[in-house]
């Protein structure tokens, strides 16, 4: 029941009359305050072995994929789809193998998203067909008749802009992706080859990115689309870790 | 010295912001007419439109004011610059009401998902809009009125600096017209309520140090001892925002001519920085800013002391101190290394301590004054506001526990708890504040009309009610469907059946956002009213009429 008066008695309380009346110890003893516990969860994860450890399969996008993968943020997918399956009986039943760190390793920003008002897309790559996307995402409700998503034709009648796509792969490179000399300097022969199949130009992009989807992903129209895009990536996720090779006990922490 | 006539000449401040808005202006220009993006286009030609409007605007006040500073202070009372409260004031206000409009909206996409209209419309670009109309826009001019008045008012100091308090209020606005115009057109760095893109983080940079900087000058000036408990809130929300906004929008832009950055964290790094961020910003932004307005407009409108000095103390360092460690509780269960959801669990459990001493210290200052919850329905939605505080402070430390989080989390039953904590307390806290700010900086006795206010206030809590309960029973409805499994071991639900279920809390959650809505506006109209009234301010020495008790 003390008024302020009151209880400017004694110890520990009278000593916090020096903080109140300079401001500089004040902030200081803030950003003392504040800065621990961010120093503490967050500097290790740069050092420790479960979190940078490369796994094998994982490589960069390519570019297209990073196009796709570009429009994926630009829409805000990722506020109702998860990238990350988490380590439940039911999510692994429901998804598949629990997502490794190491696959997300290459994101810049990360897509690991908050809430499911759709399905996790962690492993969505290859569960459907092109012509499955190509309608869902044009009339979700045409596949999927209770679904609350909503429409994306436009993307198929958008074409991509590939404009900045080079510098895109050279700034995710700066910050740390693995791009090699030789995939950066052939960013917008990639670009093409990847929806030109059974091509020399194809097979130099299956070399420089192993399991790269290769086929024109929306066949209704002879451009490349900004759904071309989107499918490339949404047909890769998830699908670079082989688990049959994979040693889960390794990988316990 | 009145008698000497200064000859009238622009301050060296005036001066120096001209400069500085006529060199952005010209760089917007540069950009403009360089990006090949229609939307960042846009967006710089904004810049350039903006800055000439505020150079014009610098050269108009020129022409009325007087040639000397105004006072610091009058007949030896603090000459108060409420100016830019005011503007803030209202700015929150506005976009109250856009923030909670386009929340509804979003809301009955996802129950009547043909509302959807693509691109622009879609949920995907409008939730982002909502959340930082709210939390940012709404949120964060109450913050910047509220502060702006409370610090000059426990100082007995007119606020710092001439044009740099304006710069801060008009600079913030314009960052949130960025951020949200940016949204719609698909400008976005897709980190949850951190999406505006590289420019838009830079001048917002910009105008957090004036802020901070503005903030400390008038502290300094404070004719007062001590620092007074809301101001350390204040300073804590406001240094752990800059930190927090730096850390976690640590971005290359991949041209001085492209919208596009690319963050430099990536994958479980960049999810750590992020939930870091995230959650501080609720802790910080959300709650330690709205403590300073608790700190100082529940005692003055209950007329009664704080309750503990000791506990403020103790609660204020420990809230600050706890809140930073608890962001893995949004990562329980993924690829994050276990020790760390651990930690985050530990800390957002022992959280739920020096939170509801926040809660105790406003509750139990009403001592002696409870009676004015019958008669005073402001003074009841600043108290509601606490009391859900302390009901959104435990549910949180629960929902935290792995075990607990593993069924609610990706569920409505987040979506709720938000909003028990975003609508119960931080838009009830805000309501109470402006209801006694608008009347003390209008110069009014009181406000328009105190029965709109109690319709506001029940409207309002309906509203609530009906949303945090239907996200209740989602959440926790979606969460048991997704782990169900049939006696054979299969899993029970298919994932589209689970959000078919979800369609008549859908329904009811719109209601009650719209009800919420409906509330706000009864309030807009009250505060027109009270602003445009005619009759004066009573004398301060009158003692104010009593309602019966």
């Amino acid at each position: 029941m003390s008024s302020s008066t009151q209880s400017h008695g004694g110890g520990f309380f009278a000593k916090h009359h020096i903080v109140e009346k300079n401001p500089i110890l004040l902030i200081i003893g803030i950003l003392i305050m504040v800065a621990i516990g961010g120093l503490v969860e967050i500097v290790p994860l740069f050092y420790l072995k479960s979190t940078i450890e490369p796994v094998q399969g994982m490589r960069p996008y390519t570019p297209l994929e990073l196009a796709g993968r570009n429009i994926y943020l630009r829409e805000g997918c990722y506020l109702c789809h998860s990238q990350m399956i988490r380590s439940l009986r039911d999510e692994v039943e429901r998804y598949g193998h629990f997502s490794l760190a190491a696959e997300s390793m290459y994101d810049h920003p990360f897509q690991w998203g908050s809430k499911r008002n759709g399905p996790d897309v962690a492993r969505v790559g290859g569960k459907y067909t092109d012509a499955w996307h190509v309608a869902h995402l044009t009339n979700p409700r045409s596949v999927v008749p209770q679904s609350i998503m909503p429409s994306y034709g436009f993307l198929f009648d958008t074409p991509l802009d590939t404009r900045e796509i080079a510098a895109n792969v050279d700034v995710n490179r700066l910050v740390g992706v693995p791009y090699t000399d030789e995939q950066t300097a052939n960013v917008m022969a990639d670009l093409n080859a990847q929806v030109s199949p059974d091509t020399p130009e194809a097979a130099a992009l299956l070399k420089r990115y192993p399991k790269a989807v290769v086929r024109k992903f929306y066949p209704g129209s002879p451009q490349l689309t900004e759904g071309d895009a989107v499918i490339a990536y949404l047909q890769m996720l998830g699908t670079l870790v082989d688990f049959s090779q994979f040693d889960d006990k390794a990988s316990l922490r | 010295m009145q008698t000497v006539s200064q000859p009238k000449t622009l301050w060296s401040g005036e001066i120096g912001m001209i400069a500085v808005l006529a060199i952005l202006a010209l760089l917007c220009l540069f950009i403009a007419a360089k990006t090949i993006e229609p939307a960042y286009a846009f967006h710089m030609g904004l810049g350039v439109i903006c800055a000439a409007i505020a150079i014009f605007a610098i050269f108009q006040r020129f022409n009325k004011r007087d040639a000397a500073f105004p006072p610091l202070e009058i007949n030896g009372l603090p000459n108060y610059n409420f100016g830019p409260v005011k503007f803030a004031t209202i700015m929150a206000l506005f976009w109250g009401l856009a923030g909670m409009a386009v929340g509804v909206y979003i809301a009955s996409e996802l129950a009547f998902p043909d509302l959807n209209l693509a691109p622009w419309f879609n949920f995907g670009r409008l939730r982002p809009l909502h959340t930082s109309a709210v939390i940012f826009a709404f949120g964060g001019n109450v913050l910047l009125a509220t502060s702006f008045y409370v610090v000059q008012r426990t100082c007995r100091a007119r606020l710092a600096g001439d044009l740099a308090p304006w710069f801060v209020v008009l600079g913030y606005n314009f960052f949130i017209l960025i951020a949200g115009t940016g949204y719609l057109l698909g400008i976005t760095q897709s980190k949850e309520y951190a999406e505006p893109e590289w420019y838009a983080d830079l001048w917002l940079t910009i105008v957090w140090v004036t802020y901070l900087l503005v903030f400390l000058a008038t502290i300094f000036r404070r004719k007062e001892p001590h620092i007074f408990v809301a101001n350390w809130f204040y300073l804590a929300f406001i240094l752990t925002i800059a930190m927090l906004h730096l850390g976690n929008n640590s971005t290359v832009p991949i041209s001085l001519f492209s919208s596009k950055s690319v963050i430099v964290w990536s994958g479980v790094q960049d999810a750590m920085f992020q939930w870091w961020y995230g959650h501080n910003a609720v802790g910080f932004f959300l709650t330690a800013g709205f403590l300073a307005i608790m700190y100082y407009f529940v005692p003055k409108r209950a007329e009664r002391p704080i309750y503990s000095y000791r506990l403020s103390i103790i609660h204020f360092w420990a809230l600050i101190f706890l809140y930073i460690w608890a962001g893995p509780h949004h990562l329980h269960y993924t690829a994050l290394p276990d020790w760390t959801q651990t930690l985050g669990m530990t800390f957002s459990i022992m959280l739920w301590m020096p939170s509801w001493g926040g809660m105790i210290n406003g509750l139990m200052t009403l001592s002696g004054a409870w009676d004015k919850l019958r008669t005073d329905p402001v003074l009841r939605m600043l108290v509601v506001s606490v009391a859900f505080y302390g009901m959104s402070t435990f549910e949180g430390p629960a929902m935290s526990i792995k075990t607990v989080n593993s069924l609610s989390h990706y569920t409505d039953w987040t979506v709720g708890h938000v909003h028990s904590g975003a609508l119960g307390w931080v838009a009830f806290v805000s309501f109470g504040a402006l209801y006694c700010l608008v009347p003390w900086l209008w110069n009014k006795r009181e406000l328009y009309s105190l029965k709109l206010v109690n319709w506001h206030f029940w409207i309002a809590t309906l509203g609530i009610v009906l949303y945090i309960t239907s996200m209740w029973v989602s959440g926790i409805l979606q969460g048991l469907m997704w782990r169900s499994y049939t006696p054979l071991g299969y899993l029970e639900y298919s994932f589209i059946e689970t959000v078919a279920a979800m369609h008549p809390f859908y329904v009811i959650r719109a209601l009650g956002g719209f009800l919420f809505l409906v509330a706000y506006c009864l309030m807009l109209y009250n505060v027109y009213m009270t602003i445009t009234a005619s009759e004066a301010a009573a004398p301060a020495a009158q003692p104010s009429l009593q309602p019966a008790e």
